[in-house]
């Protein structure tokens, strides 16, 4: 891929490289809000996923995003220019579907090539560009099989070809490992991240599963029922949420009530009183009324004897995870908490201690 | 030898016989008839320039017929399937209309209108003060006409069903990539929606070639295959019958190959989770346009059976040189019910159309059964006797009906069936079983194979879950199968030609009988019932399915 497609017209084609916005996006079907004031920030080269349960508009900030949708209020932009209401077929974004959208009646090779042939580039040039298109996803030779013939994971990488032969000026991402089996979504994330890294445009990806969210993106951007709850590096969600329903949703772990003494926290439990090392979300109120600690499973820890400032529980699972092992123990006041353990002589019903490591834990308004 | 396989073959054997008795044999006897006297019958036939001429005009009128209804079909199709536009739903409603009409009485309704003396005819002729009429509504061009308003709903409603599985995003994808409207068209949509567009075209190609009552009745000197035949037989010419039958199966089965063959290389399905939404027309003109263009082609949908019914309380013999009849009256319909001559036919066609319903029913849900659910031998020609009559011709089956059951020998399987009751429910018996089989089939594929073996699993007799499981879910076949095979056997007319006696004449024939004695009243009236009696069956399997579901 070296010379730009010829462009037929539209925005942003050949020019230089520029940040995707969308700026108090807000989309409304009916009475039904999808998307509300969302603003989030793509520069080139960055990762941003869009994550969210199914229903919080992520796949409508996207569809947005690619103009499939045009906003109620807000605009989107492209290196500062308005593209709001840019057709899709003039964006020249690359779009990769949850289902891969690739067209069955053609072999693989007339799919890569199909957005050249929309933008007149003659035959010969297209079949070059879409061959090295295929090889630069792992599929040399592979551009005379039928679209029927291939497995999920070699569709995958035939639609991000054919995002990528386009020379996007961004690349959107519906789920983009959604259909594949977990082995091979586990090896894909890697491949995924290293792909996108090198095209080096403003990547959007739409995913429901935090843990892809955490192995591909540079930041999350966190959606719920179509609003923006957070956005920043993975880190940044996972250790300083700014609200229980960020904590709840990013990583695991109980949230618990807690008093709030500014550094620190108190947290009792069946009149056991601990006070633990905090951290509080970035620009807010020095003082929550009320407050939550995130107790992570990899910030208590477990023993089998009664500690004198440890809490006193009951293990009602265990789940062997590789290394360690996680135990689910309820605690007095019908607290329950999971705990890692690299012990594992504990089980059901075993009567276990519990007590916090040093922190700091995350404390979030209620 | 398992219980299992005995079983299957305990079933599949009675069926199988039967079928090839009914389908196989008549016109393995039709195409031996054709060398009865080694090839003298083809020898006549191809020096015979009148069926040279049967030939090549059933052929051009068939693939004439085919583009016109592409023609109206695909851009009606995309018009109410992908915009939304004032009158939209009302298009939509009477777009399948002409389907509801029998044959032979969309043809009437034809003359009536557009016929020399027909009602739009007469009055282009009195505006404009022509000495005569402006057209005549004859030979290949009128055929095509009449063909092109029953035939193009099928194309209509195969384009329109592909539009609807048709997966969206791969139209956001191609946008997405940089096509435009035209490209997506050219390169997208409709390469995708080819296999439905096939598969219509074959379906009115194989209407058209077997199709009767047009030519019958517009043909004028037109000579084409399906009416040779019943010409030759009425000359008693049987052996050239043969032959001429022979070739319009095998223009038929030609004809079915071809399209298979052009299928050929399609290895994807559509099927998608959702259409795309209709776009509303924008443009204010555009959109008024459009009302009007839906309107112009409602009223042309709607006029044929208008007409009809018009034509039905016109008083016989009033009607003359008249634009619309001068007298009407409500005696053609209090005759249809008091004179029992006239009484009989309608008698005739329902109780035929019953008892072939109800025999394809229950052969057809057999043959259904083993095809869908059970591993054995002969299940591969079981499916291709359960589809072969729909690649015949129905002139070409009746005749190979009233060739071989015209004499009762034991030895060679003949019973005595022409001239008697009998013959006409069994011709439309053999021309519904392909409608039926395969509706109760799809019905039966959607069923989760497993579920049989639960039933078993859970203790239930084979009795228990066929009437538990198996005919719960082949109900909807069941029903819109043998819905589709009554209305369709109530106003049969093409095998009905060939093989009707007077006391066993159905209501097509008499029809044709008052519309050759001039009565039009009387015969729009037939027509009239007809389609009130679709209808009702129409209402009632509806609200069957309502009362069940």
């Amino acid at each position: 891929m070296t010379a730009a497609p010829q462009a037929r017209e539209g925005v942003g084609q050949g020019s230089e490289r520029g940040t995707l916005a969308l700026n108090g996006v807000t989309r409304r079907f009916g009475e039904f809000t999808a998307v509300d004031n969302v603003s989030v920030e793509v520069a080139p080269g960055e990762l941003l996923a869009l994550v969210g349960a199914s229903g919080s508009g992520k796949t409508t900030t996207l569809r947005v995003a690619a103009g499939y949708e045009i906003p109620d209020s807000g605009t989107v932009t492209l290196g500062g220019k308005d593209i709001t209401r840019v057709a899709p077929e003039r964006r020249g974004f690359g779009m990769v579907f949850q289902h891969y959208a690739l067209f069955p009646h053609m072999p693989v090779e007339q799919n890569v090539a199909f957005g050249l042939e929309a933008r007149g580039v003659n035959k010969v040039d297209r079949l070059i560009k879409a061959r090295a298109a295929l090889a630069s996803v792992g599929l040399e030779g592979a551009g005379d099989r039928a679209i029927q013939s291939l497995s999920g994971g070699e569709q995958q990488r035939v639609a991000l070809a054919r995002a990528l032969v386009i020379e996007p000026q961004a690349l959107l991402l519906d789920e983009p490992l959604s259909n594949l089996d977990p082995t091979l979504r586990q090896a894909m994330r890697d491949d995924l991240r290293a792909m996108l890294r090198r095209v080096g445009v403003p990547a959007l990806f739409v995913t429901h599963d935090q843990e892809d969210a955490f192995a591909i993106a540079d930041r999350i951007a966190l959606l719920k029922r179509g609003k923006l709850l957070q956005s920043g590096t993975p880190e940044e969600l996972y250790h300083a949420p700014i609200s229980r329903e960020v904590a709840a949703f990013i990583g695991r772990g109980s949230i618990i009530p807690a008093e709030d003494k500014g550094a620190t926290a108190a947290v009792s439990i069946g009149g056991m009183k601990r006070d633990l090392n905090v951290t509080r979300p970035k620009g807010s109120a020095s003082h929550f009324d009320n407050a939550f600690v995130v107790m992570r499973p990899d910030a208590l820890e477990l023993s089998r004897q009664p500690g004198v400032l440890a809490w006193r529980g009951r293990v009602v699972n265990r789940r062997f995870a590789g290394g360690v092992v996680v135990y689910r123990v309820e605690l007095a006041d019908g607290v329950i908490v999971d705990v890692e353990s690299i012990a594992a002589d504990a089980h059901e019903d075993d009567n276990v201690s519990i007590s916090p490591l040093k922190g700091p834990f995350p404390l979030v308004p209620g | 030898m398992t219980s299992q396989q005995r079983q299957n073959w305990l079933i599949a054997v009675p069926v199988i016989a039967l079928l090839l008795w009914s389908v196989i044999y008549p016109n393995a006897a039709v195409i031996a008839g054709s060398f009865e006297n080694g090839l003298g019958h083809w020898r006549e036939f191809l020096a015979s320039p009148a069926d040279r001429e049967a030939l090549r005009t059933s052929i051009v009128i068939s693939v004439a017929s085919v583009f016109a209804s592409l023609a109206i079909g695909v851009p009606l199709a995309f018009l109410l399937g992908r915009f939304e536009f004032p009158g939209r739903r009302l298009l939509r409603a009477v777009a399948t209309l002409p389907a509801a009409l029998p044959p032979l009485v969309g043809v009437i309704a034809f003359l009536f209108l557009y016929g020399e003396s027909g009602v739009v005819t007469r009055a282009i002729q009195r505006t404009f003060g022509m000495a005569e009429a402006p057209w005549r509504l004859q030979g290949v061009g009128a055929i095509v006409f009449v063909h092109a308003y029953t035939m193009y709903v099928y194309v209509f409603l195969f384009v329109s069903a592909g539009l609807e599985r048709f997966d969206a995003t791969l139209d956001e994808a191609a946008s997405g990539l940089g096509a435009n409207t035209w490209q997506r068209l050219r390169r997208v949509t409709l390469p995708l929606l080819m296999p439905a567009i096939a598969a219509s075209m074959l379906l009115v190609f194989m209407n058209a070639l077997g199709s009767f009552s047009a030519p019958y009745v517009f043909g004028g000197g037109l000579r084409v295959l399906s009416t040779q035949i019943l010409a030759s037989k009425t000359n008693g010419a049987m052996g050239l019958a043969y032959v001429e039958t022979t070739v319009l199966a095998l223009s038929a089965v030609a004809g079915l190959g071809l399209f298979r063959w052009l299928d050929r290389k399609r290895k994807y399905t559509l099927a998608s989770k959702g259409g795309r939404a209709r776009r509303t027309i924008r443009s204010r003109r555009i959109q008024r346009l459009t009302s009007i263009f839906a309107a112009i082609i409602v009223v042309a949908l709607v006029l044929p059976h208008l007409m009809v019914v018009l034509v039905s309380f016109a008083r016989d013999g009033s009607w003359t040189t008249q634009v619309l009849p001068p007298e009407y009256t409500l005696e053609n319909y209090r005759r249809l019910f008091s004179e029992s001559e006239l009484w009989r036919p309608i008698y005739n066609s329902v109780s035929m159309a019953l008892i072939a319903t109800a025999a394809n029913l229950v052969v057809c849900f057999v043959a259904a059964y083993l095809i869908v659910f059970r591993q054995f031998a002969g299940r591969g020609l079981l499916e291709l006797l359960v589809a072969l009559p729909w690649a015949i011709p129905a002139t070409a089956i009746a005749l190979g009906l009233a060739a071989t059951f015209n004499r009762n020998d034991l030895a060679t399987g003949r019973i005595l069936l022409v001239g008697t009751f009998w013959i006409l429910p069994l011709a439309y018996f053999i021309r519904d079983t392909p409608l039926v089989a395969s509706a109760v089939e799809s019905s039966l594929r959607q069923m989760d194979a497993s579920l049989e073996d639960a039933a078993r699993g859970l203790g239930a007799s084979w009795l228990m879950t066929m009437r538990r499981v198996i005919l719960p879910a082949a109900r909807p076949g069941l029903v819109a199968g043998g819905l589709l095979a009554a209305v369709t056997a109530v106003g049969e007319f093409v095998a009905s030609v060939v093989l009707y006696t007077h006391s066993n004449r159905p209501i097509s024939m008499e029809i044709l009988a008052q519309l050759r004695a001039l009565a039009f009243g009387t015969a729009a009236a037939y027509s009239v019932l007809l389609i009130l009696l679709v209808l009702l069956m129409t209402l009632a399997a509806r609200s069957f399915e309502e009362r069940l579901a």
